[in-house]
């Protein structure tokens, strides 16, 4: 038995939406039959491999190409000279006042910006002769002083990236409410510091892969893409390549993962695009890891000084901070360089009252890759900055970190409520998730084991994290802030054909959510036909008329409400074909399971003999009617604003007091995300987002030295968690009350990233407060717990 | 170029005999002269294990392989598994117990799991993850992954 949308009991129709449905993609994933980008094999494909700066900062002086030239199985190589004359180049514009944009080029020209830049590409008959090449490539460079500091890099004397700006701060800006220093004036209890969440980078495992497709017959030009945005790619390409978007299609076909660092315009699907159209055949270029980890988006690189000050009972009466994000070389396409460190402001007051509130925001330019998004975006930092706040105040108070959260949160009567930052919170289980979290683990009990085990010396901690997320956020916000493209609505068109066959056409591009399942499930059960009877058509540019992708939570939100309303439409349409076809009244019309009948007689139809009398058989409908129920229907969907995503994420980490190793022995997540399409993706998506998390938390770091060389190029130095690191998590969900969006679902599959690295954060602080640390910093490798540890042993040593 | 070398190896139960350059890695032999494009390449360094295939029964990381070594080997890869109609026990229960994702280290994954399984008959989570820590996921965070192999391991 399960409760209809409206909110009654039906008990005719099992229901699909909220079932663990198996997924639709896995066949052809586990038999090796997907087709990833560089799957694709089209007939008399070049490969491009790519010579990339060695330099984080220089001046390019004469590029000598000539022995490349003369090698076995080179077509050509390319520099920025020639594909500057085949391309425009693509600016990441803002409205935001004071925002400096910067080119997005296929190659570099004139200087190069951080090492790993694509400089010169060759293209080859194979990929193995194209890498040949690329020691007969000479490259004479002038370095320049590399600016790797983003605080050194702000300063107003620094060495500038751009030339032509005024400086590296490529934007800065300030908001807040109230009158923080007033209210800081008279807080009794102040608690703050300097923050720092090291860069990280997606790493999704699919490294990304672009094949480029140009028909010299029709001079139309197909990429395929490893990209998470095909329609904003193929939105940017049209004005790159200066082609109607008619004759631009971007396919993305299966993804191996994206976490935002698939979301971008990246300069090699430029480049193989243009070099596709100039030599007139197919074009592919895919990233060995080493150029993924130098050269794909990276995110996170924040620092951040932060003060919190709360009353005697715990009551938070103000918050300020100060963000400085290293952006790296560009402002990315088309999230721009404000994306990561606005984020971090925005998110910063949290799901609780915060009556004074400012920050101050820079975003600043350095010789490394550029940042992007990341799952989370912003968030990670902002709760992890946050929830350490907390902590501190709490332990300041003496109060148990539990309570201080529960007397500061948003309460039920307070929604909707207006953030410091301006964000507005719908109602969302705040309270709930953590009483719930604290349930799960039983909290007493583990706060009495953990006094047990302190008293046999060993050190083991507990931490909260409570975070609120805007989820699939409409066209009234922008998903960036000043951001010129709409990321806020979602069209879907669904036709019936000539065989009967239901096929569901989407703007959004899965790279492992799955959903080509959740989509149909949503589209089954709101058309009547049985789930295995919907195609669903997602990740290609010809499939709907405008789309960007799948980013910000927002698909199963904005495409599952755009699905919504087309499969109702075409529901309406069948019937009224069905009612003149069985002739009864439409009231009379059941359609459910692939099934049309007329209750209470034994008159049936398949989809299929309804879709040949409407197309075949002229004269079995009237004029009037046949013109009305044109089997295909299409809607637009807008959230406006979006939705209210909350969870609570509660750790328990022990660490070996002598090899600093962290174990995570529990980890139990209770989140409200609205309804629940298919609770197993829900699970997986909270189990992986985790394990980013912890990864944020515990290993990863992208590495630069002095020099501005990216010093964590493999997976043996950027560390992403095993299977032997990962622990077994408990996942709960809330469903407190359905939000405004259709179907009340909310968005949720960054939220696990959110908050894990602060409830790591806080547990290996709560394992360590006996020596007087406090985790500032992410990653906690084992060698910066030694570095925390001694620092504040010395101390005590010294104050002793 | 070096002079090409002749290697005989079966794959999936199919023989080849062909002439290859002595550095073409074992990888991009099945990827691009045999068109078995279910064998993923991740890292070419050996740490990621998307490129995991059976040599002889054992695996192996094909972008850590020359063709050439493999000459005289029976290779298995995924697409010797079971076929999208008829999913052989594990893929089953990767399937039922949702441990894919985006599918890309999955190949990687069934064949260090049908390693595991067809030598270890009875293991603790704990050796089964530390089994399976040679090959990284970035979507799953493991959990469902270790469901799937245990209740295989448990049929």
């Amino acid at each position: 038995m399960s409760k209809s949308s409206d909110g009654g009991i039906d008990l005719t129709r099992p229901k699909i939406i909220g079932a663990p449905v198996q997924r639709l993609e896995d066949p052809r994933l586990l038999t090796g039959h997907g087709k990833f980008t560089d799957d694709v094999k089209l007939r008399g494909t070049l490969h491009v491999a790519l010579r990339r700066s060695d330099h984080a900062h220089a001046r390019i002086g004469t590029i000598d190409t000539a022995e490349a030239e003369e090698m076995p199985g080179v077509v050509g190589v390319f520099t920025a000279e020639l594909l500057d004359a085949l391309t425009r180049p693509v600016f990441a514009t803002s409205k935001m006042k004071d925002y400096h944009a910067t080119p997005v080029r296929a190659l570099a020209g004139g200087k190069v910006r951080f090492a790993g830049e694509p400089v010169v590409a060759v293209v080859a008959q194979s990929r193995y002769l194209a890498e040949d090449a690329l020691a007969g490539i000479e490259i004479d460079y002038t370095p320049l002083e590399p600016v790797v500091d983003p605080e050194e890099a702000a300063a107003d004397n620094a060495v500038k990236l751009h030339d032509h700006l005024p400086g590296n701060v490529l934007v800065a800006r300030r908001f807040g409410v109230g009158d923080v220093e007033q209210a800081m004036g008279d807080a009794p209890i102040k608690v703050g510091g300097r923050f720092r969440f090291h860069r990280k980078t997606p790493t999704a495992l699919e490294a990304r892969s672009y094949l480029a497709d140009y028909d010299q017959g029709t001079r139309a030009l197909t990429l395929y893409a490893s990209t998470q945005v095909p329609g904003i790619v193929r939105d940017a390409l049209v004005e790159v390549l200066d082609m109607p978007g008619s004759k631009l299609r971007v396919i993305a076909g299966d993804v191996g993962g994206g976490f935002g660092g698939k979301a971008s315009l990246n300069p090699e699907e430029i480049l193989v695009c243009a070099l596709s159209r100039h030599l007139g055949r197919p074009v592919k270029w895919t990233a060995d890891r080493v150029e993924d980890l130098i050269s794909t988006s990276q995110s996170f690189d924040e620092i951040v000084d932060a003060e919190l000050a709360v009353d005697q009972d715990g009551t938070f009466l103000a918050l300020k901070a100060d963000i400085l994000g290293d952006v790296g070389a560009f402002s990315i396409y088309p999230w721009t360089a404000a994306l990561e460190p606005m984020q971090v402001a925005g998110f910063l007051p949290g799901p609780y009252r915060v009556p004074n509130f400012s920050a101050n925001v820079r975003a600043v330019a350095t010789n490394k890759a550029p940042m992007g998004p990341y799952r989370g975006v912003g968030r990670p930092i902002s709760a992890f900055v946050l929830e350490r706040l907390v902590d501190m105040a709490a332990k300041k108070l003496a109060m148990d970190p539990k309570e201080i959260r529960l007397r500061n949160f948003v309460k039920e009567e307070e929604f909707p409520h207006r953030t410091g930052s301006g964000i507005v919170w719908d109602r969302s289980g705040f309270t709930e998730c953590l009483e719930r979290a604290a349930d799960a683990i039983n909290y007493p009990a583990l706060r009495k084991r953990q006094a047990e085990a302190r008293a046999d010396g060993r050190w083991l901690g507990i931490g909260i994290a409570s975070y609120a997320e805007l989820t699939g956020i409409g066209s009234r916000l922008s998903a960036a802030p000043g951001m010129p493209i709409n990321t806020g609505t979602e069209s879907a068109t669904i036709s019936v054909d000539s065989s009967g066959a239901v096929t569901a056409h989407f703007g959004i591009a899965s790279h492992g959510q799955g959903l080509e399942t959740t989509l149909a499930q949503i589209v089954a059960e709101e058309m009547g036909v049985r789930l295995e009877d919907v195609e669903i058509v997602q990740g290609d540019t010809s499939a709907v008329a405008h789309s960007t992708g799948t980013y910000a939570s927002r698909s199963a939100v904005i495409a599952g409400g755009a699905g919504t309303l087309t499969a109702r439409t075409l529901r309406g349409k069948i019937i009224e074909a069905a009612s003149h076809l069985l002739d009864v009244d439409m009231a009379d019309i059941d359609f459910a399971d692939s099934l049309i009948s007329a209750r209470g007689t034994n008159k049936t139809m398949s989809l299929r003999e309804l879709a040949r009398a409407v197309y075949s058989q002229m004269g079995s409908l009237p004029g009037d009617i046949r013109a009305k129920v044109d089997l295909q229907a299409s809607e637009f969907y807008d959230p406006h604003f979006g939705t209210t995503t909350s969870a609570t994420h509660l750790a328990a980490v022990e660490i070996d007091p002598e090899t600093y190793e962290v174990s995570i022995e529990k980890f139990v997540v209770v989140e409200d995300c609205g309804r629940v399409i298919n609770p197993m993706i829900v699970d997986g998506q909270v189990h992986g987002g985790v394990a980013q998390g912890i990864g944020a938390a515990l290993f990863e770091e992208v590495v630069h030295d002095v020099t501005g060389q990216n010093i964590s190029a493999t997976l043996v130095d950027y560390v992403i968690p095993s299977a032997a690191e990962v622990p077994s998590m408990e996942v709960h969900h809330l469903d407190v009350e359905a939000p405004s969006t259709l179907g009340g679902y909310r968005g949720m599959g960054e939220g696990g990233t959110i908050g894990a690295p602060a409830a790591i954060a806080n547990a290996l602080n709560d394992a360590l407060s006996h020596l007087g640390v406090e985790i500032m910093e992410l990653p906690m490798t084992p060698e910066r717990l030694f570095q925390v540890i001694s620092a504040a042993q010395d101390g005590e040593a010294e104050s002793s | 170029m070096a002079d090409k070398c002749r290697v005989r190896i079966t794959v999936n139960g199919v023989a080849y005999d062909q002439e290859v350059e002595p550095r073409l890695l074992l990888a991009d032999f099945l990827r691009e002269d045999l068109d078995l494009t279910g064998t993923h390449v991740g890292c070419e360094h050996g740490v990621c294990g998307a490129c995991t295939v059976l040599l002889n029964g054992d695996s192996v990381r094909s972008c850590l392989c020359l063709t050439v070594q493999a000459d005289g080997a029976e290779i298995t890869t995924v697409e010797g598994l079971g076929t999208v109609d008829n999913l052989n026990s594990l893929q089953q229960k990767f399937r039922e117990h949702h441990a894919l994702q985006c599918g890309f280290c999955t190949p990687g994954m069934l064949m260090t799991a049908t390693d595991l399984l067809s030598k270890n008959e009875n293991m603790s989570d704990e050796e089964l993850r530390e089994g399976l820590s040679g090959n990284l996921c970035r979507c799953t965070g493991y959990e469902h992954i270790v469901n799937a192999v245990r209740a295989a391991m448990n049929e």
